[in-house]
């Protein structure tokens, strides 16, 4: 096989890798914001410390790889909670600036915290066996961890699909997002939805850190590093659409990824031009409700 | 005959709000007491000055214009570079002149993204300045050759003022110079927001819709506020970097961009003088506190923004205003 064709493939499934780690990060956001329209910036924070959990529990407790995700869907999505009734919830009607100037609070405790607890460095793991190595695909050998993101990320676009398109439930976040008056107005609890969608987004944000550790890594200021390529994603694949989030993670995780394998130095750049072409052709994104002006 | 007007006419009321009041000399009094008495260095006085007219900047877009934007800091740097290229690469020393030079490059750039972005309104508007700004950062990364990149500009000697007054280490001079800069950038943001023009930026900020139907240009008034606002943010940038003589990515960065919305936002939008209070105490308390206990500071800075967002929505101008009276309130 040709050379350029090798490093085509390679830099698509690194690509496709970390595509799959910004929509597991990213859907979660894209519902909560279709939902209320809540300009969260902090999602990222909810990543960061399901990675510390993570972290936590293998290191300090001992759980398996494997278990300590689970653990720190659950426990983050517990936490989230309280936080969003608190927090969130007040603010559902206020203007987007007291949105974002609260949801950077919530980052700049969360790096705090962090920090305090764990300290400034950014921690390690070590991984499961069946997790170390490479995979022998005939042509090329990929490493298994990348192998086992890909796949990880399309179980989870099945099933997030499933329970969209298939459950009652998806079918009442759907609603609400088209309509949320009209959701309301046929006996829809909007208000109980959205606790359930974004301690749900929440938990899978947390996965998702969990899942970087060993991709991107994990530092307390990890919320504000990614903070914009999550919100990226959102927009630009259309609030509250599962399509579009993934289509948009594809399309900036195979682009970043490309560009920074092209031309290291300027890589960064490609996505936000990117970006900012998509959104001025359509404000809403790809999939996103509302007329474009 | 002498033009007789009425209690309701909107000239009376534009000119009662125009004229100047005394509690409005505090701040200035505070900024030459600063000088003589130095409780603080004057570096750090011409940092927090920087930071004012920057504030200052966004107020006029967000606090009378209604629009948010997560990418200020594209004109702040556009300034910063345009002054420090001037003077690295083509040897532009003349620090007048420079500063307007940078200010105006940031202009043109403010009037020609304006045009583009102002078409948007919410959360895409919001996208579209945070994905801009950063763009700008990394555009700047990219084009190494005349930016240094990463490494950042050097090479930047500004001649003295006038001939005279040279950037000595304890920024004697400079402090003056910002602070004379910083006047005249008040002065000109007075005028605009007490003018007609800058009534119905009010009136777009509380509702757009109806503007346009009393046939209000609404495109056009929001981007001649957006490239001026982008002047002053450029005056800043250039400032910074006559002082600093030395320019890095930190100037285009999202991080300038968030502070200087959480200065204003903390200080109170819409009263020009919330950029004075917030950005005064947000440098003072940063230097304080940020290179001993940045961790503290984070926590500390992040529980103020959610108390903030929360519970005083107008900042500690508005705080102090709904308490004492002290100020006219605007309209609301």
């Amino acid at each position: 096989m040709p050379g350029f064709v090798t490093a085509a493939v390679s830099i698509f499934f690194d690509g496709l890798a970390y595509a799959m780690l910004l929509f597991v990060i990213s859907v979660g956001l894209s519902v909560t914001m279709g939902l209320m329209g809540f300009v969260n910036l902090a999602h990222g924070a909810f990543a960061m410390a399901g990675g510390y959990v993570t972290v936590a529990a293998m290191n300090m407790l001992g759980v398996p790889f494997i278990p300590a995700l689970v653990l720190a869907f659950v426990i983050v999505a517990i936490i989230s909670i309280p936080l969003e009734r608190l927090l969130y919830a007040p603010l559902y009607k206020a203007g987007e600036l007291d949105q974002v100037l609260m949801s950077i609070g919530i980052i700049f405790m969360a790096i705090a915290g962090v920090t305090l607890i764990f300290g400034p460095n950014p921690p390690a793991i070590v991984l499961p066996d069946f997790l170390k190595g490479q995979v022998d695909l005939g042509f090329k050998t990929f490493p298994t961890y990348r192998f086992f993101m890909i796949i990880v990320g399309i179980v989870m676009v099945v099933v997030l699909w499933l329970g969209f398109e298939r459950t009652i439930i998806g079918a009442k976040i759907r609603a609400a997002v088209d309509n949320r008056q009209m959701a309301q107005a046929v006996g829809i609890d909007v208000d109980k939805l959205f606790i359930l969608t974004f301690a749900m987004g929440s938990g899978l944000a947390a996965i998702g850190g969990g899942l970087a550790i060993d991709i991107v890594g994990i530092s307390p200021t990890f919320a504000f590093n990614y903070l914009v390529l999550f919100l990226i994603v959102v927009s630009v694949g259309g609030l509250g659409s599962l399509r579009g989030a993934f289509l948009a993670a594809i399309v900036l995780g195979v682009i970043d990824t490309a560009g920074k394998y092209i031309w290291p130095e300027g890589g960064a750049f490609f996505i936000y031009v990117v970006t900012v072409a998509v959104l001025l052709v359509r404000p809403n994104g790809f999939f996103g409700k509302g007329e474009t002006e | 005959m002498a033009n007789r007007a009425s209690p309701g006419d909107p000239v009376v009321f534009l000119r009662d709000r125009t004229r100047w009041q005394w509690p409005e000399a505090l701040p200035w009094i505070l900024a030459v007491a600063i000088f003589f008495l130095q409780p603080i260095t004057l570096n750090l006085g011409v940092q927090i000055l920087i930071t004012i007219i920057f504030a200052l900047s966004l107020d006029l877009i967000l606090g009378y214009g209604g629009v948010v934007t997560l990418g200020h800091a594209a004109y702040f740097g556009t300034g910063a570079y345009a002054t420090g290229m001037l003077s690295a690469h083509l040897g532009w020393n003349e620090p007048i002149s420079g500063l307007l030079a940078g200010a105006s490059a940031a202009g043109i750039v403010g009037f020609v993204t304006g045009w583009v972005l102002l078409r948007y309104h919410g959360l895409a508007l919001l996208m579209l300045t945070l994905a801009l700004g950063i763009m700008m950062s990394e555009f700047a990364n990219v084009t190494e050759a005349w930016t240094g990149g990463f490494d950042g500009l050097s090479g930047i000697s500004i001649d003295p003022i006038f001939g005279i007054f040279e950037n000595d280490l304890w920024r004697r001079n400079y402090y003056w110079y910002s602070l004379i800069v910083l006047f005249l950038v008040f002065l000109a943001c007075r005028r605009i927001v007490h003018s007609a023009f800058g009534r119905s930026l009010v009136g777009i900020r509380e509702n757009t819709q109806r503007m346009r139907a009393i046939g209000s240009p609404v495109h056009l008034r929001l981007v001649t506020i957006y490239t001026i606002s982008a002047f002053m943010a450029g005056t800043a940038g250039a400032l910074y970097a006559q002082v600093n003589a030395y320019v890095t990515l930190d100037v285009l960065s999202f991080a300038r961009s968030g502070t200087v919305l959480i200065v204003l936002v903390l200080g109170g939008t819409g009263r020009l003088y919330g950029a004075f209070i917030g950005a005064f105490l947000y440098i003072l308390i940063e230097d304080e506190l940020a290179k001993e206990y940045p961790a503290y500071w984070e926590l500390g800075l992040g529980f103020i923004l959610v108390l903030a967002a929360l519970f005083f929505r107008t900042g500690i101008l508005g705080a102090l205003e709904s308490a004492t009276g002290l100020f006219r309130r605007r309209a609301p």
